[in-house]
């Protein structure tokens, strides 16, 4: 199994990749070079765009159309795979495996997910008919999927993404290849389910000796699982070396960027009361007439709070599966009572299903409650005037997870951001426009991107037009449903710090809805924690996080990969 | 499944009935009446209006409409005006034959549709792909009677290699239990008749099938090119799939998704067609006495055959949608 010993299983030395496409060619991996021993794991850490999929994709032999090997070489077990001819197509499955992103697209829907395994067994001369099902059914099991006997029978869409997932790393394992591509293998589940399948996934390739090329995007998560991490950045590799050592000392400066940025259980909460230093790029101007630039939005005790939420209950119907089978209930949120003081920010956390994403559109007054109540600044939303219900709209905005999907493709920016203002009524046509600008200047965007359109903007760029557009009407409450969730570290970052400081400035309420209890961590006041519908344990963040007093808090904060280590110096 | 195929045809119901309430009213909005069109422009008003009380068509138009669905729903389609046999049996006679002639033509617009769709989309950009797209392009915009007469004037009486009119030759003697005329000939083993029947079939069947053989194959194209970049699709390389399981399992079983939906639409493109082909080629089907119908004003035949052939666009789309939950699992659950 394994190789001569210092001879690398995989070793790509000078790797430059280049896609072809009608503006020209980009050259996507620039010099790369680094090995895998076998039954090593080495992790490719990098932000979106950095060349790390392409590498692994490289390594393949799976580059998209447009894109070819254009320098260097990838030798796998002495033989160079690039080369044309090299037999790559013969190695895919036998020799390497390949573990994808998303598990909800990459299962073929439309067949049986054992048939798929025995597909890949038969089509690799591993196994035939009986015996490649019965050892697709026992690879199942291997990946930790219960029941899998009768799951193999299934098809994808009956599957949960955690069940896909091990699915296909069933799949990327049966011909017992000697090296693995997991190419952000769990990026898409929630932490605790990430924790199991990676578990999993680390103990089978321990055990079968699979050298482990695993790429993602989360420095905590390459630090616990990897031996060896490679940081890519704009496709080159701007450091490499032993897990630990890299991420206690790193050399290159991006790598410490990364660092200081990644969000973890040991940051604090972002504290731009303090002005020492301030950000300057956000200017002092004034944003808002109502809000005192200098002046401390305090959360006053007196106060009432801004939303308060109480014994609110949403009931869905689900129809029923056989022809007269009656429709069963899920009740989606239970009983769930909370409140958020004037200018603070109260998180909602959980696992996809658990509830909060529709405690949030309640509270946007997008879906109606089944019961219970919701008052925002003291007006019950089931109960209003329509002038009530314009100046709810006007108070409350969202800003949503995708900043690819939530803009209208066919506004420009400043239309985008103007929208609200003119649906609204508010002002001249020159007094939009310099308030359009105003709010450019607040998300720290040039106004010459004003007259570009989102499909030109990078996922930064956009998230702050987002925020731009919710802020155009002073709203006092601001529901960010996975505002940052989307975004890559550093960016990220500099969204969290961007709210926090307009929180600031303009004494804004946040209800923020996340599955990331490190970035909750970072901006939030008050956390309530749900499960199944229900708000299992609420505080300050403070109590939440160093005092969990409910199992299921604890194994959320259990499963934050990285939480181990100590990743360098944190910046607040 | 069961379910939806029970929802379907209880909707028939009312779809049907509305249909008939309008097709009454159309079909009498025709400007002459049977009477007229029967005797010829020198009838005298008091043949027509004898005609006219035989039939029954002195009488309120609500009248009439009752007396028509009532007897619609004992199976009794009424008397054709121009024949004067009862519809029931003259769509009886006609209608193996209009079967056969858009099953064939079916067959080759699916047949030849799917394959140059998939081999257009693999040479995607290239040469055959372009050369595809717009040959489709000119299949749909050709007029069916238009190539209808192209082909029969180029296969038939210029080069003489099918024949040009009819579903049999004058001479062949055969025997018809079913009215299907090829499977009559393979059934009564008379080889020949059946060889025969075929070749009457050819051209026909071709000029009927062109547009809906460019519609598939340019479904097809578009449907291929989006499945081959589908994430699943690498992933299925990936893991060492052969190029021919490849094709077969993954990229052509998802590509057949929107193809299957728009090959049910045909049908109805096809039933609409045979008008015009089976009148060029004087081909005796539900198309042909269809036309004539019209000339005629035959209020009967219309109102039957019209029905006819909604039923069976129905039923036919109906079993295109359980089709899509064999392909799809996906569907099976709603």
């Amino acid at each position: 199994m394994s190789a001569v010993d210092g001879v690398p299983l995989l070793s790509i030395r000078d790797l430059e990749v280049s896609f072809t496409t009608d503006h020209g060619t980009t050259t996507a991996v620039r010099g790369a070079s680094f090995d895998v021993l076998a039954g090593e794991t080495v992790a490719v850490v990098g932000e979106s765009g950095s060349g790390k999929s392409t590498t692994a994709a490289a390594v393949i032999g799976l580059l998209a159309q447009n894109g070819r090997v254009s320098g260097g070489s990838i030798l796998f077990d002495g033989t160079d795979v690039t080369a044309r001819g090299g037999g790559i197509a013969r190695m895919r499955g036998r020799d390497i495996g390949m573990v994808p992103q998303d598990p909800m697209s990459n299962l073929n829907p439309v067949i049986r997910v054992g048939a798929q395994i025995v597909e890949a067994l038969e089509d690799n001369g591993v196994a035939r008919g009986d015996a490649a099902w019965r050892r697709a059914v026992e690879l199942l099991q291997e990946a930790g999927l219960p029941d899998a006997e009768r799951r193999a029978q299934q098809y994808p869409h009956e599957f949960s993404g955690g069940m896909r997932q091990r699915a296909l790393i069933a799949m990327g394992l049966s011909c017992r290849p000697r090296l693995l591509i997991a190419d952000e293998p769990t990026s898409a589940l929630d932490v605790t389910v990430q924790r199991t399948i990676l578990d999993r996934l680390e103990a089978l390739t321990h055990e079968l000796g699979t050298a482990v090329l695993l790429i993602t995007h989360d420095l905590g998560l390459a630090a616990d699982r990897a031996q060896r991490v490679v940081v890519m950045y704009q496709g080159e590799v701007v450091e490499a070396g032993p897990a630990e050592q890299l991420l206690r000392d790193p050399q290159h400066e991006y790598t410490r960027r990364l660092l200081a940025a990644a969000p973890s259980l040991a940051s604090r909460r972002i504290q731009l009361a303090r002005r020492t230093g301030g950000r300057p790029e956000y200017g002092e101007d004034l944003l808002a007439p109502s809000a005192d630039a200098d002046g401390e939005h305090a959360p006053a005790a007196a106060a009432p709070p801004i939303v308060e939420v109480e014994d609110l209950t949403k009931v869905f119907r689900l129809r029923g599966k056989g022809l007269f089978s009656r429709s069963t209930e899920l009740t989606a949120v239970d009983a769930v009572t909370f409140a958020i003081p004037r200018g603070t920010t109260t998180a909602v956390v959980g696992e996809s299903g658990s509830g909060k994403s529709t405690v949030a559109r309640m509270v946007l007054d997008l879906l109606e409650p089944t019961s219970g109540s919701i008052r925002v600044d003291g007006v019950e939303i089931g109960a209003r005037t329509r002038a009530e219900e314009v100046a709810f709209r006007r108070k409350v905005q969202p800003i949503f997870q995708d900043p690819y999907s939530s803009l209208d493709p066919l506004y420009t920016i400043y239309r985008t951001v103007e929208e609200p203002l003119r649906a609204h009524e508010v002002g001249t046509a020159a007094q939009r426009r310099a308030r359009v600008l105003e709010l450019m200047d607040a998300v720290a965007l040039p106004a010459a991107l004003l007259r570009r359109y989102p499909a030109e903007l990078s996922g930064g760029q956009r998230q702050r037009v987002a925020i731009a557009r919710a802020l155009a009407l002073e709203p006092e409450l601001v529901v960010c449903d996975e505002a940052v969730s989307a975004l890559d570290v550093i960016v990220q970052s500099q969204i969290l710090h961007l709210l926090a400081d307009l929180q600031h400035r303009l004494g804004l309420s946040y209800l923020f809805i996340s599955h990331d209890l490190a970035v909750v961590r970072q901006i939030a006041d008050q956390v309530c924690v749900m499960e199944q519908g229900r708000i299992v344990e609420q505080g300050t963040v403070d109590d939440v996080f160093d005092r969990p007093q409910q199992a299921y808090t604890r194994a959320l904060l259990d499963a934050i990969p990285g939480r181990r280590l100590d990743l360098g110096p944190q910046a607040a | 499944m069961v379910r939806l195929v029970l929802q379907r045809l209880a909707l028939l119901v009312p779809t049907l009935f509305g249909l008939s309430v309008l097709l009454f009213l159309w079909v009498r909005a025709l400007p002459g009446g049977p009477a007229t069109a029967l005797l010829g422009e020198r009838a005298t008003p008091d043949a027509v209006e004898r005609i006219n009380r035989l039939y029954g068509f002195d009488r309120p138009l609500h009248e009439q409409y009752v007396t028509w669905l009532g007897q619609l729903l004992q199976g009794n389609f009424g008397v054709s005006t121009r024949t004067a046999r009862p519809v029931l049996d003259e769509f009886l006679a006609r209608f193996p034959a209009t079967i056969e002639l858009t099953a064939l033509a079916l067959l080759i617009a699916v047949g030849v549709g799917i394959p140059l769709g998939y081999v257009a989309a693999r040479h995607q950009g290239r040469l055959l792909d372009h050369t595809t797209v717009v040959a489709s392009l000119l299949g749909v915009t050709i007029p069916v009677f238009f190539l209808a007469f192209l082909l029969k004037w180029m296969f038939a009486v210029q080069l003489g290699l099918f024949p040009s009119a009819g579903r049999q030759s004058a001479s062949m003697v055969a025997t018809h239990p079913t009215g299907f005329y090829v499977l009559d000939g393979l059934l009564t083993r008379e080889w020949d008749a059946a060889w025969d029947a075929l070749m009457h079939l050819v051209l026909p069947a071709i000029a009927l099938g062109s547009i809906p053989l460019a519609i598939i194959a340019r479904i097809t194209r578009a449907s291929v090119i989006e499945v081959q970049n589908a994430d699943y699709v690498r992933t299925a390389r990936a893991k060492g799939l052969g190029p021919g399981r490849l094709r077969r399992r993954v990229v052509l079983r998802n590509a057949m998704l929107p193809v299957s939906t728009t090959i049910g639409l045909q049908v109805g493109l096809l039933l609409s067609g045979a008008v015009l082909t089976e009148t060029v080629f004087a081909f005796n089907g539900i198309g042909s006495f269809l036309a004539n119908a019209v000339f005629n004003l035959d209020y009967a035949v219309l109102q039957g055959f019209i029905l006819f052939i909604a039923v069976v666009y129905a039923l036919v789309n109906l079993a295109v949608d359980v089709s899509y939950g064999l392909i799809d699992p996906r569907m099976r659950a709603r």
